[in-house]
């Protein structure tokens, strides 16, 4: 294939860009310095876009796409800022507040935490859905690390990284809906699991303070950027 | 078997299946069978040896025979005399009859509109044949359109019939059916697989059902087809585990079709093999959407996935996959028999042929009943389903399930097509239709299906599992009336959400029962709200 | 955790172990076939629990986790052995429409259940149905496998009385 078939030209919020064929418009906008609200998504491990916050508008099309996922294609015209957009993007994130117990004040993560970096990124004031409280356990049976469920956004960002790069496949979803939780084995205390080999890269992805690391008091909890460092292993060029 | 093998057994059949002089016909669906029929088809027997005519007359368990409501019910095929409510008392009348006049008492009349406005194309055999012998599909014509296709045609002249044909998907989407076909075709992977879609989720919906119990044959036969015309090996059914009778009769259909060699490897001996699998179906609405549908196929949860890739490119196991509906296969057979152009004929413009629906709720006859698709609502449900029962007003009439909508009285002239029931808010859907009449609330309604929305939501996107949640609260604090009008801005905004950014389908239609009866009722939701606290403040 | 691939020791002597091996075998033991086994596994005991999960999941060669995900995103699998009897509301639409949440209710009441739950003295459980596909005769109960149309909340009481003095 020649080098020219291989790159295509599109615009992203105006800005005419190029960008490698099969590339999505997540990366293409992140190499451009394009800012797109992400959770779900982490470099490294495979997209599932389900938090819906990167969805764009393309011209033409009626119906908003995911960017994490998107392919871009050649003369594509992509709108990453809108007021419907912007109204999506609150709601959601409000949606998420609502959903479990955020109490950022005792968060071991406030401050380091991608939740609350986005509301307030985004400019989320306040929560006009109500509050559901649900009832949710710690685990603090691991000798390492604590879960704690209150605080999860069920990204799956865990579930991902424990079976894609560590391959143990400790962490998966329970339940559906509403109901869902994310667990370890056969829903038994973490510091029971058989598979899990405690290599605490499940706590560094995690975006909140859902996944933490023992004896860390509040706002101490930093994640390592070890992603980076994966991608670089892999091959892949970030930027 | 050859091809020949089979024409002549098919002959045979055909004698065979006519020789005796009367049929007693007991319909063996699971609504008549919850209604006792097994039980009236033993005393009819017992009444056939009494009587000693056992040379003359023959009970047969068939298909569903359509007005479940007056169910169990029995048919004499050749005198074209329909029994309802029969018990196992009115066997030996029945018997005695036989040649004479019919038992007036529990007689009904096939000259309704019930049975007079309808056209049989799907059901065809439904009620007519024992859909646990293959030896009376193959009386009636069955499988002819396989060996047709495969001794005569082409995969790309089938592609082509059906594309002609004007066939939509049946599931509800209304995709074209040759379009989809066409694509599978064409795209590349070392295997393709063809998938029929049986979990039938939508609550009030039973077409699938009856069609699986009445005639698997003509599924499978569908399903060979479609498999020459793409290219696959290898088809699943994926079936509601919630169907007992439905699975039994078609794993039956799929052993006898493999010992006629109409399925599996070199079927009628020439180069062509294609074999079917059942996959249960684990009770969860969200496995009708396609992705999941695949996921689970493949032993997984039903987490829908981003389309594109669409199945047609990549499905289960990453290989192109064609999926439809019971009924859409259920379709094919007739259309290679009688060609495209006989099926075009049927229908209206753009939606082509009949479409099979269950009639429910409050409504004099419920049941199955295939009709012309641009027949208009209020024929489906004055004449064919005898309107309202205790002379109450008809309401609203809800198609789609929980993707649908509630069209109203006023609107019931619509035409059953797939443009004109979305343009009221609804959607064709696989076929369910629920009456509901002037004594229910519209917001209890709405409430219902939101509930239903919440917990099949599969958890994977936060607008359908969070949203979904919130707006069932929403609708719970409305009908409970302490909500105000602030509460019912911030379930629109809601609804506008879930529906614009939503993963799949069944987020992205969960808000259609909600927004259908705004349109439509809003002065019912007006009438539970309370002065919101602004309003109240300047009040005093 | 388990690095050969030679074929795990059932949980117990029960001979019915053998039919959940036919039904692995039948897929080849590929992962694909996780949720026919469950299906296999339900039918032939009744429930699921952690020792057919870690049975299965070590056969099929699928993570615990996994399993337990499948198990119960699907509400058609039970993780608990149900009642003697079982009582089945079908909550589909015709039969809502018809009068199901009054049945739900009474039966409710009577037994001091919820739905999915099983009475103390293990008699009676209480399951609904999303639609069981038999709305020509709404409203609907399934009791012990028995399709019953045309239900009302005194009758459905009576046949539950009668099971619980049995």
């Amino acid at each position: 294939m020649t080098p020219s078939s291989r790159v295509k030209t599109l615009t992203i919020d105006g800005r005419p860009v190029s960008a490698r064929s099969g590339e999505t418009i997540l990366k293409v906008a992140r190499e451009n310095n394009i800012f797109i609200p992400t959770l779900c998504h982490m470099d490294g491990l495979s997209p599932v876009g389900a938090c819906r916050l990167c969805l764009v508008e393309i011209k033409g099309s009626s119906k908003l796409v995911p960017a994490c996922i998107t392919s871009i294609f050649e003369g594509m015209e992509v709108s990453t800022k809108s007021e419907q957009l912007d109204k999506y993007r609150k709601m959601i994130l409000a949606l998420l507040f609502s959903e479990r117990n955020h109490v950022c004040s005792v968060c071991v993560s406030n401050g380091h935490c991608e939740l609350q970096t986005l509301a307030q990124t985004l400019g989320l004031e306040h929560v006009h859905v109500p509050y559901l409280y649900p009832v949710m356990d710690v685990d603090a049976s691991h000798e390492r690390f604590v879960s704690d469920h209150s605080r999860c956004v069920l990204c799956t960002r865990c579930v991902r990284v424990c079976e894609e790069i560590e391959g143990a496949h400790t962490w998966d979803i329970m339940g559906r809906g509403a109901e869902a939780k994310i667990i370890s084995d056969l829903n038994q205390p973490w510091g029971f699991s058989e598979s899990c080999t405690s290599c605490g890269k499940c706590v560094h992805v995690c975006p909140t303070g859902a996944l933490f690391e023992a004896g860390k008091s509040t706002a101490e909890m930093t994640k390592r950027q070890f992603l980076p460092y994966l991608s670089l292993m892999r091959g892949e060029k970030n930027d | 078997m050859t091809p020949d093998e089979i024409r002549v057994s098919a002959k045979k059949y055909r004698a065979e299946r006519t020789k005796k002089k009367h049929h007693v016909c007991v319909c063996m669906a699971a609504g008549c069978l919850s209604a006792g029929s097994d039980v009236v088809k033993t005393a009819l027997e017992e009444n056939i040896e009494k009587e000693g005519l056992g040379d003359s007359c023959e009970v047969r368990g068939v298909g569903c025979l359509g007005l479940c409501s007056a169910g169990p019910l029995v048919s004499l095929d050749k005198e074209r005399v329909l029994y309802q409510n029969v018990k196992p008392h009115h066997a030996g009348d029945i018997i005695k009859s036989l040649g004479k006049e019919p038992v007036k008492e529990i007689q009904c009349d096939l000259d309704q509109p019930f049975f007079i406005s309808q056209k049989k194309v799907v059901l065809e055999n439904s009620g007519r044949i024992d859909p646990e012998r293959i030896e009376d599909y193959l009386a009636v014509g069955g499988y002819s359109a396989l060996i047709e296709v495969l001794t005569n045609w082409t995969s790309s002249e089938v592609v082509d019939e059906v594309t002609q044909s004007g066939l939509r998907g049946r599931g509800g989407g209304g995709y074209p059916t040759g379009l989809k076909w066409s694509t599978v075709a064409k795209a590349d992977g070392t295997e393709k697989y063809v998938v029929c879609n049986a979990d039938e989720g939508d609550p009030g919906a039973f077409m699938d059902r009856c069609i699986l119990e009445s005639d698997p044959h003509r599924v499978i036969e569908g399903m060979t087809i479609a498999s020459f015309a793409v290219g696959a090996k290898l088809g699943y059914v994926y079936v509601r585990a919630e169907y007992p009778l439905a699975i039994d009769r078609l794993r039956k259909a799929i052993q006898q079709a493999k010992k006629f060699d109409l399925l599996g490897a070199n079927i009628l001996g020439m180069p062509f093999s294609f074999d079917i699998e059942i996959r249960l179906g684990a009770g969860a609405f969200v496995c009708g959407e396609e992705t999941a549908l695949i996921a689970s196929i493949e032993g997984k949860r039903g987490n829908p996935r981003p389309r594109p890739p669409y199945p047609a490119e990549r499905g289960v196991r990453n290989q192109p996959t064609l999926i439809n509906n019971v009924e859409t296969y259920a379709n094919i057979a007739p259309i290679i028999r009688h060609g495209a152009e006989w099926y075009s004929g049927m229908g209206t413009e753009s939606s082509k042929g009949t479409k099979v629906f269950a009639l429910a709720g409050q409504i004099k006859n419920t049941g199955l009943i295939e009709v012309p698709m641009g027949i208009s609502l209020s024929e489906i449900i004055y004449e064919i389903g005898g309107g309202i029962p205790g002379g109450k007003k008809c309401k609203a009439v809800q198609t789609g399930g929980p993707s649908g909508g509630c069209i109203p009285e006023e609107h019931l002239n619509i035409s059953v097509d797939y443009e004109s029931l979305k343009s009221l808010g609804s959607i064709m859907g696989s076929g369910g239709m629920i009456v509901i009449d002037e004594t229910a609330n519209m917001v209890d309604v709405a409430q219902y299906f939101m509930e239903f929305c919440r917990s099949e939501s599969c958890g994977k996107c936060v607008p359908c599992r969070v949203g979904t949640v919130q707006m069932h609260k929403l609708l719970e604090k409305i009908s409970a009336g302490d909500a105000t009008v602030d509460d019912l801005t911030l379930l629109i905004d809601l609804c506008d959400l879930v529906r614009n950014t939503s993963l799949c389908g069944l987020g992205q239609t969960a808000p259609n029962p909600v927004l259908s009866t705004l349109r439509f009722f809003r002065d019912e939701y007006a009438a539970l709200l309370k002065p919101s606290s602004a309003t109240a403040a300047a009040d005093e | 955790m388990r690095t050969d691939f030679s074929k795990p020791a059932p949980p117990s002597n029960d001979k019915r172990w053998k039919m959940i091996d036919a039904a692995m075998r039948r897929y080849g033991h590929k992962p694909h076939a996780l949720i026919e086994t469950l299906h296999t596994v339900q039918s032939v005991f009744g429930y699921l629990d952690d020792d057919a999960f870690r049975y299965v999941a070590a056969s099929l060669r699928v993570p615990l986790s996994k399993v337990y995900g499948v198990a119960t995103f699907y509400h058609f699998f039970r993780l608990k052995p149900k009642g003697e009897h079982t009582c089945v509301v079908c909550t589909g639409t015709a039969c809502y429409i018809k009068g199901a949440n009054q049945i739900m209710k009474a039966l409710e009441d009577e037994l001091g259940l919820r739905a999915g739950e099983t009475t103390p003295d293990n008699k009676v459980s209480l399951m609904t149905a999303r639609c069981v596909g038999a709305c020509g005769l709404a409203p609907v109960v399934v009791m012990d496998e028995e399709v019953v149309g045309q239900m009302t909340p005194d009758k459905v009481l009576e046949r539950v009385q009668a099971w619980r003095e049995s």
